[in-house]
Parts: C-alpha cells; structure tokens; sequence
C-alpha cells in the first residue's frame, strides 16, 4: 500500500497550528526522501499495526527524533489513526517529537549516580542551558536527557555529552563542560 | 458451563463470561464505572482502568477487577465485604482527588455516573489533597471538550475507533499527564472528528459535552423584532419522555409541540415535513440513477448513498474525498426544512430572511455543525441558525418550569407540519431507505404500493441487506449504521465491488434513535429497541404513509418548486461536498 507518496504542500496548513503538550512547535517540513526512508521501514516490517513501537523505534533511530509528519506517514502505511500513533509516542518516554541537539547531554540517573549528587549536576544542566529535560536549545546546539546507569558506576555521577563520557561531574563543573563545546565552535551564546 | 458461588448464591454460567456478567446473570448488581457494554451491537469497553468494580474472590490475594477477570469453576466470591466497600470508596476518592469540585454549574450535573456514584457511595469527605490536572478546553462546533473532567475511562477512545472507525480520539501522554486527545493535541475541529457524539453519549463525566444553544435561541425567543420557528426531529419524540421520568419508547409528540409552544415559538413545525420533501428530491434522484443505469447508461454512480447523517457526511468527506459523486446530492432534511421556512414560507407570512430565526431539535450533535456550514448560508445568514439536542431541549423545558407530563397534546402547525408515515421512520436505522423504496416504488412502476411495511429493512443488525422487487426489477439495498459498519460498505463501494444500488448509512448505532444528542441510554440496548418499535407504531397509525401523497407537499411543488429535481429544487434542496483531507499530508498514487 505505501508504494509512491507525495506531500501536497497546502495539507500542511493546520500542521503549523500544532504545538504539543510542552508548547514546542512541531516541525513542518518533510523531503521526499525521508518518506522513502519512512516507507522503507514500514515495508521492513510488513506494514503490520502490531509492530508500532518496532516501527518507531526505528524510525528514531534514523532521524533522531519523531516529527508529527514522520507519524502521519507512520499512521498512513500502518493504516491506523494518527491520534494512536501519537499516543503510542507520547507514552513511553523513549520516544521524542523534539529533535535532539549537536551536543546531547545525557546524565545518568542510575542508583549510584543518585546518591552521588546527579539530581544537583542535572538542576546545575538546566539552569545554565535555560532548558528542561527532554528540550533542545533554540539555536540546537544542546540537549539535555536522563539516562539508567550506564556502567560507569565507580566514576559516579557520570554525564555523557554525546559518546564523551564525564566521571565525577559536580555541579560547579557543569559549566567548564558547556564551556568546552561552545568553545569547540568557536564562538560564544 | 462452569458453576461459582456469588455472595453465597450459586451461579451456573458459560465457561469464559466475566465474574461481572455472572453477577449480573444471577441479578447481582456491582458498581461500574468505565466499563460500557451495548452487548446487542458488539460494542463493549472494559479496559479494566477504573477498578470500582473489584470484588473478593477467595483464596485470590488481591482483589479482582469483575469486569475482566474470568469466572471459574468453583470459585467463591464476595461482592460487597467491608474489604471490598473499603476499597471501592478508597478508589473512588483517588478518581475524585483529581476532578474539579464545580459539580453546581457543570452541564453533567444530574446525568453523571462519578457524581451518581459518590452519592451511592456516600462520599462526604476529600481526604487526598494535591495537585490537579489542568488542561485547555476544546470547543468545537458540536462538542466541547473539558479535559480536567476526564476520568480515563476511554470510553470515547472505544467508540471513535473500535465502533466509528474515525479514529480521532486517543489515550496520548502518561500518568497524571493523560488525556483523551486528537493526534498531536489539535482541537477536535482540525481533527477527523466527524461530529457524530457517540463519544459525548458514553462519556461519564463533563469531560465531553455538546456545545449548548438554549441561550442564544431565549435571546432569540425575548427579541420581539423576531419571527421564531422551530423544527423537531422523528427521532426525538421517541426519547423526549425519558428525561421525565417516562418509560422508553414513549411517543411525545404532542406534549412536546405544547412545551414548544408554551416556550415562546411563533411557529412549530416538524422536520418531518422535510423528510418527506427529501424522499421526493433524494427518491427521484434514485430513480434517474437506477433507470438510467438500467439503459445502460455507463457514466451513472450507483449504488447511491443517502445523505441525511451530517456525521455521515463528514465521514465520507474526511475518508473517501474520491468517492464524492456517490452520494445522493440532497440536503439533509434539517438543512431542507431551513431553506424552504426562509424562502417560501417566509414570503407566505410576509417576513424578511433577517427577521426570522429557525431553531432546530435534533438527536443529534453533528446537526449543529451541519447547520453552520457555508454552503448552507445566504449573505452569512444561516438556514437553520441553531441545532438544539433532545437533551437540551428537555434541560430547556425543565429550565421554564413547564409541567411536561401534564401538558396536553397540541397539533403541529400549517403548512411545514405535516407529515407522513414515511417521514417519522427516518429516526430508524433502515427508514430512510424505506420511505424511499415505496415512494419510488410508485413513481417507478405506476401501480398501488400494497405492502407499505418493508420488515426486510428493518431490524438492528450494523450491516443489513435486502433485494426490494419493484415490478420485476430487483433492486439490492444496503444498510449500516455505525460508521465501522459504513466503512465496510464504502470499501467495498471503492474496489467496485459493491452490488448495492443504494446503501443508507447512518452513523449512530441504532440510526437517530441513538444519537449523539439523545437522552443517554447507558448501555442499555432495549431502550433503544423501544424508540425504534415507538416511531414504527407512529408510522403504522399515520392516515399517509407515503411521502408523495403528503398534500402539503404536493403543494409546495405546485405552489413553490415545480416538480422534483426542477431548477429552483436543485438551488435549494441540494449541496455539494469537499474532500477533508484526513491524512493530512499524504496522497497516495498508484
């Protein structure tokens, strides 16, 4: 069923009026071969309902993030309401619509990592990005996430920016970290 | 068969029936709240969610939600030991501790199973104090949304999709962040929400309610500058009664053209005057398409699908925008009724467009969308300016102090009052396309129709069929009602399968009888069994039973319209539908 696909450029109208639950705007644009690559996915699983979560679990993979349109097109080739598809999404907190920064910043949350004093390194994040868990700046160069131990407990709290992986971050730390890739671009925020 | 023992009642019941239906069987009544059931349509929600039907089942450790845990052979069950009292009132103060305390000015108020069940209960006190969830209101053309009063029944979610198939509803977000929402969160008008209440009709709370007009029509009403007239429905003297106090399938008629009257309108006049002018427009456009198809004509669209359901009709607008030259081109009977009463009837009293208002009383909450609809507009001014529920007209009653079931029987009035048999089964699933199978039955063939009653169209079967002998030409009828059991019909109507010539669709389970805007039913199939046998019996004790021999229509014709399908007719009697695209961004080719 989900053969050739074109986007009509006027459907995406009410598209714009779409914020969700956090009031973030949700991208509008789609190329054509990312709805190949959509379709590709869906066809590697047969376009079957049943797979959903396989389906976007995938997708995510691929673009990073799930925008309303990847879930339409989702929706269409799995033939099933795109209101389930984006109940799917938001439920499981796996699964994001905001697409993640250059630099995502992943603190480990794990047991160990809690009692070390990550919840104060994560405050010390937000506070000095200006974002919550789970946004991206709005010049996309920084995300910040919550991980489940990572392996690293003897380093403990562990942050990750990107696959770099910081041990015994505290939060006076934190900002010698940012510091280091906002220089890394050569400029400043 | 299994055998248990219920509150120290034996109970014998088939293997695989639920401890909740067990209990039922044995007469045995268990508190529910998110569960639904209209067993006789299949239609059935028991997500298991709200747990204040637990009972104890012994030797089992915790206790057990009835409405999902299977009966087994022996077991031993308590419905109501202090434990499980205990737990229920537990639960049920949880549900409260996130639900607003407006309860005096909500529009449940006096219809809702939380607040019916704290009563039973004898909720005094709210012990959880805490944060609650806050969300925006959604205010459609038809429905409001009021999500704080949400209690994640999903019931809604059960209807729109399991039953509807639109799929506009769904569970999105997690723990105290759910909400029953369109996809994205979008306000239900820019969803494919098709305006067809089934989900307002199951909801328990406020969380869903039809958008009210009663107080632009008082306004209307106190404006001496206005000539008012109102319009009521078949379907809605089958139902009215029920929201005072009357046995289902109690026929109002005349109580109800009284409390219109005594409410102030100048005029009351029946929508089944319309259904009549509809079975002639709509009737002869069957005609045209099955005669000329007969010949051989290649270009004819068959089979034709009636259009009086706008729920229908944004169905097909949303989900088959390459199908739109199917359906029958009439207006809707609603939408009929309008634009004769602001055309030829306000010429005959000699009152301007602007100076009149026409109100509507309708089954239903799609109608008030309908009534809105550009095409249905002269210069911005509506044909129908507002579409009242039965509910609300009832609610509107109670409001003026009118002792309804005192009142006595009044008369519709001249000349948009008269009616036929024909006309008040179009509130039956299967009575439109009865009305028009002995109209066109006439027209076709030119003999005496001898048997009015079609009983192989009737019944509450979702999809029916029946092969109709007009003197020798067979003619397959198909009926549905519930749009999941449309969407079948249209399917096969897309793949060329379809060996229908006309399919009547109405999108509530039951036809109007059921619909969004009826008094609720709580998932009891008789009451529904009993409006539809009340509008048959209205119809058997009608002097005229078919609609081209209703007098006051021929008149209009002679007088007004020429005759079926004429210039003027086609102007005023018939529309046209848009494709709403629902997969927003996607066309397939190929």
């Amino acid at each position: 069923m989900s053969k050739k696909i074109t986007i009509s450029p006027e459907a995406f109208e009410y598209m714009e009026k779409v914020t969700g639950t956090d009031g973030v705007e949700v991208r509008v644009n789609l190329p054509k071969k990312i709805i190949e690559q959509i379709n590709e996915i869906c066809d590697s699983f047969d376009n079957d309902p049943g797979e959903l979560i396989n389906v976007l679990h995938e997708a995510q993979n691929q673009f990073g993030y799930l925008s309303a349109e990847v879930q339409d097109v989702v929706a269409h080739n799995l033939h099933i309401p795109v209101a389930q598809v984006y109940g799917v999404v938001t439920f499981y907190s796996y699964f994001s619509m905001i697409p993640k920064g250059e630099y995502p910043i992943s603190i480990c949350m794990g047991t160990a990592c809690y009692v070390r004093g990550a919840e104060r390194v994560l405050e010390e994040f937000t506070k000095e990005l200006g974002i919550k868990v789970g946004e991206t700046t709005p010049d996309g160069r920084f995300s910040i996430n919550c991980l489940r131990c990572v392996g690293a407990c003897g380093l403990a709290p562990v942050v990750l920016v990107g696959e770099k992986v910081y041990g015994r971050v505290s939060p006076d730390g934190v900002k010698q970290i940012i510091d280091e890739y906002k220089k890394a671009d050569g400029g400043s925020c | 068969m299994i055998e248990l023992t219920i509150d120290k009642k034996k109970v014998r019941v088939e293997k695989g029936t639920t401890i909740l239906k067990a209990a039922r069987q044995a007469g045995i009544e268990i508190p529910t709240l998110c569960h639904y059931e209209l067993c006789d349509m299949g239609i059935e929600n028991k997500p298991g969610g709200c747990r204040i039907c637990v009972v104890e089942v012994e030797g089992r450790r915790n206790l057990a939600p009835s409405c999902i845990t299977e009966a087994q052979d022996g077991m031993v069950i308590h419905t109501h030991s202090i434990r499980v009292l205990n737990a229920r009132t537990t639960v049920l103060k949880l549900i409260i501790s996130d639900h607003p305390f407006d309860c005096l000015v909500c529009p449940k108020s006096g219809h809702c199973e939380l607040q019916d069940l704290a009563v039973q209960f004898g909720i005094r006190s709210q012990p959880y104090v805490g944060e609650q969830s806050k969300y925006r209101n959604d205010t459609s053309p038809s429905i409001i949304r009021d999500v704080d009063k949400c209690i994640m029944c999903r019931r809604c979610e059960m209807m729109c999709n399991e039953v509807q198939t639109v799929g506009a509803l769904s569970a999105v977000n997690r723990g105290f962040m759910s909400v029953v929402a369109p996809a994205f969160e979008m306000n239900l008008e820019d969803s494919p929400c098709t305006y067809c209440g089934q989900c307002v009709s199951v909801c328990p709370t406020g969380a869903l309610t039809e958008k009210d007009h009663t107080n632009e029509i008082i306004r209307a009403l106190s404006d001496p500058s206005k000539t008012v007239i109102v319009q009521t429905a078949p379907a809605v003297r089958a139902a009215l009664g029920e929201e005072f106090g009357m046995p289902a399938g109690t026929l109002v008629t005349g109580k109800m053209v009284s409390a219109l009257r005594e409410l102030g309108f100048d005029y009351v006049f029946d929508t089944d005057f319309s259904a009549d002018l509809t079975i002639m427009e709509e009737g002869t456009e069957l005609l045209q398409r099955v005669s000329g198809f007969l010949k051989g004509d290649t270009n004819v669209r068959l089979p034709i699908l009636t259009s009086c359901c706008p729920g229908w009709v944004n169905f097909f607008e949303h989900n088959y925008p390459d199908l739109l030259d199917v359906p029958s081109t009439a207006k809707s009977p609603q939408q009929m009724f309008g634009a004769i009463a602001k055309t030829y009837f306000a010429e005959k009293i000699g009152v301007k467009r602007k100076d009149m208002i026409v109100v509507s009383v309708m089954p239903c909450l799609g109608k008030k969308y309908e009534c809105q609809r550009d095409e249905f507009k002269v210069d911005g001014n509506p044909d129908v300016d507002y579409s009242i529920s039965t509910r609300e007209l009832a609610a509107f009653i109670k409001q003026a102090n009118i002792d309804f079931l005192n009142l006595p029987d009044g008369d519709f009035d001249d000349p948009l009052g008269e009616s036929t048999g024909a006309a008040v089964i179009f509130g039956n699933t299967g009575g439109v396309i009865e009305a028009a199978c002995r109209t066109a039955y006439e027209l076709y063939t030119g003999k005496k129709l001898e048997k009015v009653d079609f009983h192989e169209l009737r019944g509450m079967e979702g999809i029916r069929s029946a092969t109709v002998d007009f003197n020798g030409v067979e003619l397959n009828i198909g009926i549905a009602h519930g749009l999941g059991n449309a969407r079948k019909l249209l399917d096969e109507v897309k793949e060329g399968k379809s060996k229908f010539h006309a399919i009547e669709v109405m999108a509530c389970p039951g036809g109007c009888i059921g619909g969004g805007g009826q008094p609720f039913n709580h998932g009891d199939s008789e009451i529904l069994e009993k409006r539809a046998a009340a509008l048959y019996m209205a119809d058997h004790e009608m002097p005229i039973r078919k609609s081209h021999e209703n007098p006051s229509i021929i008149k209009l014709y002679e007088e007004f319209l020429g005759e079926p399908g004429s210039e003027l007719a086609h102007k005023l009697l018939h529309t046209e539908y848009f494709p709403k695209s629902n997969e927003v961004t996607i066309h397939l080719q190929g």
